[in-house]
């Protein structure tokens, strides 16, 4: 097993407009991209319950000419809400870095 | 006309990050025109709310100076887009005024169009009352209430705007709020260049150098041809691979193959991306579907209330394992002082505690279980009026430096505070309230364009 962080060149959060937090996991390495593809692990449900949303609400998207996965979700405050701890929602990946690849 | 060439000036005007050298390199390709990016919702409601651009004056000052001044020498147009950061009225008025003292300045007459995008209240109610407002997922609710609260709405613009601009003529089009891939694609639509292509250049380079493999300081320059799209940097260390330009469509997109525009949706599924060279990218195979309706996404920011803010530290173990009910007792002390003090219920204000260290940037998605040596803490105040606010956080003062724990006896002293005066006044706080499109009577009637000479 390997962390998905070990595989990928770049894990991020950022706001896609300021209703919208997106995940973007990026390679360089083709081979290293498909290892993941292939695994499965990737999916809406594994994002729903690290994110602790209905899977309903969760966008995944593969890319194959990228290189990247997209996950999409509502932002869980409006961006510069009151209280909304993460304005630029950037600091919020580090769960997905943990992600056990087989 | 078998190519167009256009330069992307900077991602940001007011950046710093126009680069003259780069520029004459991409200016020495003979652009058609420039284009530069001048705002962004990403930095949040305030500019919006307020009216205050993100950038001092003399920052976008230097930019614009840079890029105006080397298209006057080539004689090609200019197109700056949300104009400010938000592009309500007075920021787009406030670039033409800058632009105005560079080309007195440097003794040059410029042709000007100042393109204006913000939305009045009673515009607005009657789209609503003709259901020409639909909202977006998510959207916060509205009604006329709402929109009669909003400190600046505005819309934001398509190619349509900046064509009739550049159709009169103007060498400079200061536009309020734009999409961006629009500055880029307008002109290249007008000449008859695919509409796919059009808008994925826009996309991929209104982000400026984010495109290359490392971003940094230079421009972006395109030529669009009938069949494809090259594009490439210019500046020191910069390149763009197949994969940095297609992983750029991700950035900042809900979804990486469709991006919806006013007069229809960019579709990126069946693009490619191959190296011309060790810096350059050629793109083919990019769609545009026009939309059955124009829509004009709408933008609004209201004013939520006025903000004091608390900072200070806890490093004793003891408060660090008791936080949780340390920090309740606070809030408990704070808001029956309040009730007492200032006769306000908890309904007329917020405390909003940050605890940074443990749990302050995930909140209850935070998966660390781990106890920290030290917790930074942060109470945002939030209140009517700012002299409410700064009252409120002084009165939290007490119960933040004085709240014991079990382990202690006798008087201690709970919390390392940053600041003396302990509260900073915020001022007022604003919030986005509207994730709207609007689908007007005309394509014309929410953009209003003046043109002048300056200089």
């Amino acid at each position: 097993m390997t962390q998905l962080a070990e595989l990928a060149t770049l894990i991020r959060s950022k706001n896609a407009g300021p209703f919208v937090l997106t995940f973007d996991i990026l390679f360089k390495d083709e081979k290293k991209y498909r290892r993941v593809k292939d695994s499965g692990v990737l999916t809406r449900e594994l994002f729903a319950g690290l994110y602790k949303c209905p899977v309903e609400v969760v966008r995944f998207f593969e890319c194959d000419n990228a290189l990247g996965f997209k996950y999409s979700i509502p932002r869980p405050a409006f961006q510069g809400e009151v209280g909304d701890p993460d304005l630029h929602g950037g600091q919020q990946n580090a769960p997905l870095m943990a992600v056990e690849i087989p | 006309m078998q190519e167009i060439r256009f330069v992307c000036g900077s991602g940001g005007l007011g950046g710093g990050k126009v680069v003259a050298k780069a520029l004459d390199e991409a200016m020495a390709l003979k652009p058609h025109f420039i284009a530069c990016d001048a705002g962004t919702t990403d930095s949040g409601p305030f500019s919006l709310g307020s009216g205050r651009s993100n950038y001092p004056r003399e920052a976008v000052k230097r930019d614009l100076e840079i890029i105006l001044a080397a298209a006057r020498r080539a004689g090609i147009p200019v197109l700056i887009g949300s104009s400010g950061t938000a592009g309500i009225d007075a920021q787009v008025d406030w670039v033409v005024d800058i632009a105005n003292e560079i080309a007195t300045e440097h003794q040059f007459k410029v042709k000007t169009a100042a393109i204006h995008s913000e939305q009045s209240p009673e515009y607005l109610k009657g789209l609503l009352r003709e259901s020409r407002i639909k909202p977006l997922d998510p959207a916060p609710y509205l009604d006329e209430a709402l929109l009669d609260r909003t400190s600046h709405v505005v819309g934001m613009m398509g190619v349509e705007p900046l064509q009739r601009a550049l159709a009169q003529g103007a060498e400079l089009v200061v536009a309020g709020r734009c999409s961006d891939s629009a500055l880029f694609a307008a002109m290249p639509i007008m000449k008859g260049f695919p509409e796919g292509l059009a808008w994925h250049a826009g996309k991929v380079m209104e982000c400026g150098t984010q495109v290359c493999e490392s971003a940094g300081r230079g421009v972006i320059y395109a030529k669009l041809t009938h069949e494809d799209l090259v594009i490439r940097p210019y500046g020191e260390g910069l390149k763009c691979t197949p994969q940095s330009v297609a992983a750029h469509s991700f950035y900042e997109n809900g979804d990486p193959h469709l991006h919806v525009e006013s007069s229809g949706t960019l579709d990126l599924t069946n693009s490619t991306y191959e190296a011309v060279d060790e810096y350059s990218v050629r793109i083919r195979n990019s769609g545009f579907k026009h939309s059955e309706n124009y829509t004009v996404k709408l933008e609004g920011a209201e004013k939520v209330g006025y903000q004091s803010v608390v900072i200070g530290g806890i490093r004793d173990p003891y408060f660090i394992r008791n936080y949780d009910t340390w920090i309740e007792d606070v809030r408990k002390k704070t808001t029956t002082s309040v009730s007492e003090i200032l006769k306000l219920a908890e309904t007329d204000y917020r405390l909003d505690f940050h605890a940074y260290g443990l749990n302050a940037v995930m909140g209850k998605l935070e998966t660390e279980t781990r106890t920290p040596h030290e917790i930074g803490i942060v109470l945002n105040v939030t209140a009517s009026t700012q002299d409410l606010a700064t009252k409120i956080a002084e009165i939290s003062r007490q119960p933040l430096l004085h709240t014991p724990i079990p382990e202690w006896s006798g008087s201690i002293t709970s919390i390392a505070f940053l600041h003396n005066p302990v509260p900073l006044d915020r001022g007022a706080v604003y919030r986005f309230c509207l994730n709207h499109v609007a689908v007007p009577r005309t394509q014309e009637e929410m953009f209003r364009t003046r043109v002048l000479e300056i200089g």
